[in-house]
């Protein structure tokens, strides 16, 4: 009897740690020095800085370059040599944390019932103990910005750090960023109308109905302003309120859309009431780059990784939209939305916009410093320049190919964060059970 | 009164209308011979003959003699034909006539619904609602004189007419387009038996699918035979009974697609029936194919309208393929003619019964020719039918069915005058009988003294009056009466109003004038008036553009050849035991891989430089659901009679996108929807070819089965169907191989008794058994759709009670659990690199998943299911070099060498040796690497993929939009009809795992079937 409880006490200890994701937590916070030595260190802007050293303090990036003394005692040293060191990967655009199992309803937290929902926030739904977070930082993305879907404006994205006990603890930037989900303006025919014995094409006029429906939205913040003119209000309205940090460019509008009629109706959210406006999903903005480079409209592309919009297209346009927009000058953001694989495939996305012609360091710009920028928050993150958090990885090689993109340190604030997950840790049980190693 | 004139109205009727022998009479009898003679007519008897200055003479609705010197009797009506064109009436032989529509469930049919398993028909009948064998167009029949005059203006006698709704419609019936009663009308009743592969209004969710309803033709053809005789187990089925009554008509099977032709020949073939095949109208572009099928077709004239393409915005989401199409339709009828392919046309599809002309004259314009045109509409529908000896052509003893124009019918001034149908007349147009143009002498009878003009009739609304000056006057004539007004002299408001009627050359009325004065009138024709001839611009001929195989702008306009290729200096990933080797050359030859070493030559090969590049097999795919029209039959549990190679669809994009990612084999999968799914396909991507050329020959059969959430239809609201538990799948299994091993038993048993007893009864052909005989005796084997642990392990116990091996799990994300349990079995795995949590059952899902089960010894895939990913099998393939630390060549191997073992064809494809099929990729980089392109891909020593070749394409391709863009958009500054624009759409199939955006204009089929798990 006592040998047996032993036994299962020895394997507790041996497999708490290997089961339960419960087991991995977030750093501790950790004050002190730290210096990445001797890598290739990518700084995001597209430089690249061979056999450079990084210097942290208290969480910040505090010189970065050659030569710099690294002392014996009393700091943390990560020997990068012959690796590739990056800052954190930023996913711009996801529903991280908001839902756990798409075909379960329960999970889902993600879409809410209404059309104007400007004053709905995600942070505080945000999961940080959803299984899927820790297997991003394993693929070097440290920070999320999670984004609430439904209606037209359907609320504000908060920036989450990926390493966190709680939302409060994981908000990086909170409400920066209003979502307005732009209504289709194109009429698609039913191609099951012939099976259904239906007529194919839509019965109401899909363009003027989408048309009207932005014209509410429109309408909507210009009584807003006017709300705003009034010093005191016998009524208070929310959904007004919420959206004053728009007008007083603390707040972007980001306009998800992808067709050209669609993007020439978000130019006119700037003209109208000048708003910062980013476009997401934007599969078809290559035909009008050099107009969201005039109207200074960054782009958010959801997912390189995608079969072209028509059977004509080049079969790699979707591939090489990102290198077309940048070459005009537009600032690009590269996203990953897949459903199946959660984002993790971010790196991949950028490293395929990478060989159809946009090259290696703006491809990867795509997924740091312009994420960081097109969210508002380049100014601590997006790049390995002092002065900005130390969200940093460091890879075996190239972080864009999957042949060499193995993490092996991370970063968030100067903390080192976890690299296990889930997923991890089933594997690790499983090579015990076939004694694999 | 009212009574009064009803009663009228009635005596009118029956006048019209034939006596029929057992109908009393109200009133006096009123029988008519109704002999009638035709004089002095172009008489057009049939496509060959055509006699000048003939007469015709019919008598009781009989045509009872034709010819140059026929004697008229002397109880005939004298028609002066003089100037007048007679021809046979015209057979439409898929009329939408006299057959109530057939009312569909509002909304269409809703998937989510619980599901109707057996038919809702009352009575002895089939088990399934769209097999209507029973039905006969006799019962439903109505004469409709309303719609009938549709027809009979555009100078059709007679017509095949049918209820159009389910797979078997039943028999046809031949009518005419009189108006009487509809016992004189009807000159065949069984003429036809009719079938579909829509199953149109049947509430049923069996078939769910095409190849669903294909299975269903299969199995019906052989129930039918089996219910010959007279299994005690069926007892009365009228549905088996009327099937086999009806197989001795003509059989017309309505299959609207190019494809579909084939497809419904195949089944045709099978069962030794040779349909008449009813197109839709894109034949054209296959007429190889449908000559093949040695078939009769239908020809549809509903050519598409041009697109308003004015809004570029619009217009890009236009496909090339949609564009070509409106260019090309109007030319089908004229490509079967120019094949050499008999056809019929019909003036079925069309929008507007009205087109049928303009459409017929733009079907000649584009090369029809007026002959087989006219035989198109007479001989050879009436042939067809079997009604030759009664209707088609101008015959003594045939039906006095005929037309009688003012000229060429085919031509565009010609007007049809009169349409008689069984001896009775119908006026068309008959105020063009009398020629009117001309010069006449026009006395008015104004008090004093009459007054006389000329005037000029140019034709039946325009005329002009002269006297001392020429008048523009009003003028109208409808073939009796005559009306004409006038001003007095030029410019005066004072008009001179004439009415009457004519007789002929002599006209003659009553007219008033400004004062009031009333007055007679008469005008005669004089002379001729000459008149400028209309300057008819001359017709250009149809600019058209190329066909393409496929139809679309990647397609070739010649498919390509095999060559002798030498691939120089490339890195070799040759999957053998040679490994990788450096700078070495690969020969091809006739399709073959001929020789791999180095320095090779070969004089007369094609030389490509491989030089920092990398050749590898082709990939192979083990999960794929491109190049299909439809993947899941979910009507049932265990559909294992439905067979993805029965739909295959040759035009799917995807292939060719896939050839671009190195694709060189797809196993194209039946979806998830239910345990036991349907037979699979392998093919080869022979972009361009037909579904034939696209099979992998000598490949063993597959089968899908599939476990878990999609085949309890967790995303159901109400689910009724068995199973909806994993318990209840386990059962589905047991059944189904219980009663394939007692089935098996039952047929030795009889062929056992057989040289016993020569009248022993053989038991029922199943072809859903059939299939799992085969797994059970090892000829078939399953890919099985599966994902957590317990159900893989159930599945293999289930395999192990009937003595056969699981061959491959595919999805298998919990592989890894049991994958030591796999490896005991002997079972393959094919899974996702890193997909997971995007349902319960994948919450466990690993990325090391593919490492852990090599790792065991296991077999392992990489799949894709998804025809975005499988463009990046080769990247997915490198994943597990991340997760895992797999080696780059076992990696490669998992979406090369490794597919190939599962599907037991790894002696023909898979590595690089000598022997082997020549489907290679040549990269631009390491295979594995994101970096890495293909740059061509090589299927059977053929380049079907070249990424220079395919610069070229898309610059054609934009030339070749632009020229249809300008040409749709001059038709609508001509003033031509244009619909608005609608964009292409693409369908895409999945195994409803997907999360994955593909596009603004992809439609996910699964979005419509049963097994949606969004």
């Amino acid at each position: 009897m006592k040998r047996i409880i032993i036994t299962t006490i020895t394997l507790v200890f041996l497999f708490v740690q290997a089961i339960a994701q419960e087991t991995v937590y977030p750093a501790k916070e950790y004050k002190g020095l730290i210096f990445i030595t001797g890598g290739t260190v990518h700084v995001g802007n597209g430089q690249v800085l061979e056999n450079t050293t990084i210097k942290i303090n208290n969480g910040k990036i505090v010189e970065v370059g050659q030569n710099i003394p690294v002392p014996a005692d009393g700091v943390k040293v990560f020997d990068a040599k012959g690796k590739h060191v990056y800052p954190g990967l930023i996913l711009a655009n996801s529903q991280l944390g908001l839902v756990e199992v798409n075909s379960v309803r329960a999970t889902i937290d993600h879409t809410e019932v209404g059309v104007l929902n400007p004053n709905i926030r995600s942070i505080v739904a945000y999961n940080t103990d959803s299984k899927v977070i820790n297997t991003l930082k394993a693929n070097g993305i440290l920070l999320a910005n999670v984004v609430p879907q439904g209606g037209l404006l359907s609320g504000t994205s908060s920036v989450v750090q990926l390493d966190a006990w709680n939302w409060e603890d994981a908000a990086y930037d909170t409400d920066g960023r209003l979502h307005f989900y732009m209504p289709s303006l194109i009429a698609r025919p039913n191609p099951f109308a012939a099976f259904l014995g239906t007529d194919s094409r839509p019965t109401s006029d899909v363009v003027k109905e989408g048309l009207n429906r932005i014209e509410e939205v429109k309408r909507f913040f210009r009584e807003a302003k006017a709300y705003y003119a009034e010093a005191k209000h016998e009524k208070t309205n929310l959904k007004f309120e919420a959206v004053k940090n728009l007008f007083d460019k603390k707040q972007k509008l980001f306009i998800h859309c992808d067709m050209v009629k669609e993007i020439l109706v978000a130019i006119d959210f700037v003209k109208e009431f000048g708003f910062d406006v980013v476009i997401v999903g934007g599969s078809e903005s290559w035909q009008i780059a050099d107009l969201l480079k005039e109207n200074k409209i960054p782009v958010i592309l959801s997912q390189q990784h995608s079969l072209p919009t028509t059977q004509d297209d080049d079969v790699d346009l979707p591939y090489k939209t990102a290198a077309i927009l940048h070459k005009a000058g537009v600032v690009v953001v590269i996203n990953d939305e897949d459903g199946q694989t959660r984002g993790r495939n971010l790196p991949f996305n950028a490293g395929t916009a990478a060989a159809y012609g946009m090259g290696k360091e703006p491809a990867l710009t795509a997924i740091t410093l312009n994420a960081a920028k097109v969210l508002g928050i380049d100014n601590r993150t997006g790049s390995i320049e002092v002065g900005k958090d130390a969200n940093i990885v460091v890879s075996e090689g190239d972080i864009l190919d999957m042949r060499t993109s193995i993490i092996t340190l991370a970063l968030i604030q100067g903390r080192q964060v976890s690299l296990e997950n889930k997923q991890t840790q089933l594997y690790e049980r499983y090579k015990s059970k076939y004694g694999l190693n | 009164m009212r009574r009064i004139l009803l009663l009228c109205w009635c005596l009118l009727a029956a006048a019209i209308i034939n006596a029929q022998e057992t109908f009393p009479v109200n009133g006096v009898a009123d029988t008519r011979t109704r002999t009638y003679a035709f004089t002095n007519a172009t008489i057009v008897k049939d496509a060959a003959t055509t006699l000048n200055g003939a007469t015709l003479l019919i008598r009781d609705g009989k045509i009872i003699g034709v010819g140059t010197s026929v004697s008229v009797p002397a109880d005939a009506v004298v028609i002066d034909c003089r100037g007048k064109f007679i021809y046979p009436s015209f057979i439409d032989i898929y009329a939408d006539y006299g057959i109530p529509a057939v009312q569909r469930q509002p909304g269409g049919f809703n998937f989510n619904a619980p599901v109707q398993f057996t038919s809702n028909q009352k009575g002895p009948f089939g088990w399934n609602q769209a097999i209507r064998s029973d039905v006969n167009a006799a019962s439903l029949f109505a004469v409709d004189d309303a719609k009938a005059k549709q027809w009979r203006d555009m100078g059709f006698g007679t017509a095949l007419v049918h209820q159009r709704d389910g797979i078997a419609r039943g028999t046809g019936m031949v009518v005419t387009f009189a108006n009487n009663r509809e016992n004189f009308v009807v000159l065949k009743d069984k003429a036809s038996a009719h079938y579909s592969f829509s199953k149109g209004a049947s509430t049923q969710a069996y078939p769910g699918s095409l190849m669903g309803s294909i299975a269903l033709l299969r199995q019906t053809y052989l129930d039918a035979n089996w219910y010959k005789t007279n299994p005690s187990a069926e007892g009365i089925n009228l549905t088996l009974k009327n099937w086999n009554d009806n197989q001795n008509l003509p059989q017309i099977f309505e299959a609207n697609d190019k494809w579909n032709v084939v497809r419904a020949d195949r089944i045709g073939d099978e069962f030794g029936v040779q349909y008449i095949l009813k197109a839709g109208g894109n034949e054209y572009q296959r007429i190889n194919e449908m000559l093949a099928t040695k078939g009769t077709f239908i020809l549809p004239l509903n050519f598409p309208q041009a697109m308003d393409v004015e809004d570029p915005n619009d217009a890009r989401y236009v496909s090339l393929a949609d564009m070509k199409h409106w260019e090309m339709a109007p030319a089908n009828a004229a490509m079967f003619e120019k094949a050499g392919i008999p056809f019929c046309l019909t003036t079925s599809d069309l929008r507007d019964p009205k087109q049928f002309w303009a459409n017929l004259r733009k079907a000649i314009d584009y090369g029809l020719s007026e002959t087989k045109a006219f035989e198109a509409l007479t001989s050879i529908p009436a042939t067809v039918l079997g009604i030759y000896d009664r209707v088609g052509s101008i015959e003594t003893g045939k039906i006095a069915n005929f037309v009688i124009t003012n000229g060429n019918i085919f031509n565009e001034k010609t007007s049809i005058l009169q349409n008689w149908i069984q001896g009775e007349k119908y006026g068309v147009k008959e105020d063009m009988w009398m020629e009117i143009k001309g010069s006449y002498t026009l006395v008015v009878n104004t008090p004093g003294a009459p007054k006389t003009f000329t005037v000029d009739v140019k034709n039946n609304s325009t005329a002009s009056v002269i006297g001392k000056d020429t008048l523009t006057g009003r003028f109208t004539y409808d073939g009796k009466q005559v009306k004409l007004n006038f001003p007095e002299s030029k410019g005066s408001r004072n008009q001179i109003r004439l009415s009457g009627i004519s007789n002929g050359t002599t006209w003659s009325g009553l007219g008033d004038d400004a004062a009031g004065n009333r007055f007679t009138w008469t005008a005669v024709y004089n002379k001729e008036i000459e008149t400028k001839a209309d300057s008819v611009r001359p017709k250009r001929k149809p600019e058209l553009g190329k066909i393409t195989y496929p139809f679309n702008g990647y397609g070739w306009e010649e498919m390509p050849k095999q060559e002798t290729i030498l691939i120089k200096n490339a890195t070799v990933w040759t999957n053998e035991k040679e490994g990788k080797l450096l700078n070495t050359d690969v020969l091809v030859k006739n399709g073959k891989i001929a020789a791999v070493g180095k320095n090779l030559s070969e004089p007369g090969a094609r030389i490509i430089d491989g030089t920092n590049m990398h050749l590898t097999p082709g990939i192979i795919d083990e999960h794929s659901h491109i190049a299909a029209a439809s993947i899941n039959e979910g009507g049932q549990s265990v559909t294992s009679e439905v067979r993805i190679a029965d739909n295959l669809n040759p035009d799917d994009i995807n292939i060719y996108r896939q050839l671009s990612g190195g694709v060189t084999s797809s196993h194209i999968l039946h979806g998830s929807a239910n345990t036991i799914g349907g037979q699979t396909q392998l093919i080869k991507l022979r972009w361009g070819g037909n579904a034939e050329m696209l099979k992998f020959e000598g490949a063993p059969g597959f089968i899908k089965f599939a476990l878990g959430e999609n085949v309890k239809r967790s995303s159901a609201q109400q689910n009724n169907r068995f199973p909806d538990t994993r318990m209840g799948v386990d059962q589905v299994l047991m059944d189904a191989f219980t009663r394939a091993r007692d089935y098996e038993a039952a047929w030795k048993k009889y062929e056992d008794e057989k040289k016993k007893n020569t009248k022993a009864v053989a038991p029922r052909r199943d072809l859903e058994l059939d299939a799992l005989v085969e797994i059970i005796n090892k000829r078939r084997f399953i890919t099985c759709h599966s994902y957590v642990q317990s159900e893989i392990t159930d599945m293999i116990r289930v395999a192990e009670k009937f003595g056969f091996t699981l061959n491959t799990f595919t999805h298998i994300l919990e592989g890894y659990k049991v994958a030591d349990k796999m490896k005991q079995h002997g079972s393959y795995a094919s899974t996702f690199s890193d997909w997971w949590i995007y349902k319960m059952e994948v919450v466990d899902a690993i990325p090391y998943n593919a490492t852990i089960m090599q790792r065991a010894g296991l077999t392992v895939a990489i799949n894709s299911d998804d025809a975005e990913m499988a463009r990046r099998l080769n990247q997915e393939a490198a994943k597990s070099v991340k997760y895992g630390g797999m080696s780059e060549e076992e990696a490669l191997k998992m979406v090369t060498l490794n597919p190939a073992i599962m599907l037991h064809i790894e002696d023909k494809v898979g590595s690089i040796r000598v022997g082997k099929d020549a489907d290679l990729v040549l990269w631009s980089d390491n295979p594995l690497s994101i970096y890495a392109m293909a740059m061509k891909t090589i299927v059977d020593g053929i380049v079907y993929y070249d990424r220079e070749k395919d610069v070229q394409l898309r610059l054609q391709i934009a030339k070749e939009r632009a020229r249809l863009f300008s040409k749709m958009t001059g038709e609508k500054r001509m003033g031509m009809p244009t619909v608005p624009f609608a964009p292409t759409m693409e369908i895409m199939h999945t195994c409803s795992e997907h999360n994955h955006k593909h596009g603004l204009f992809v439609v996910d089929a699964d979005q419509y079937t049963e097994s949606s798990n969004q």
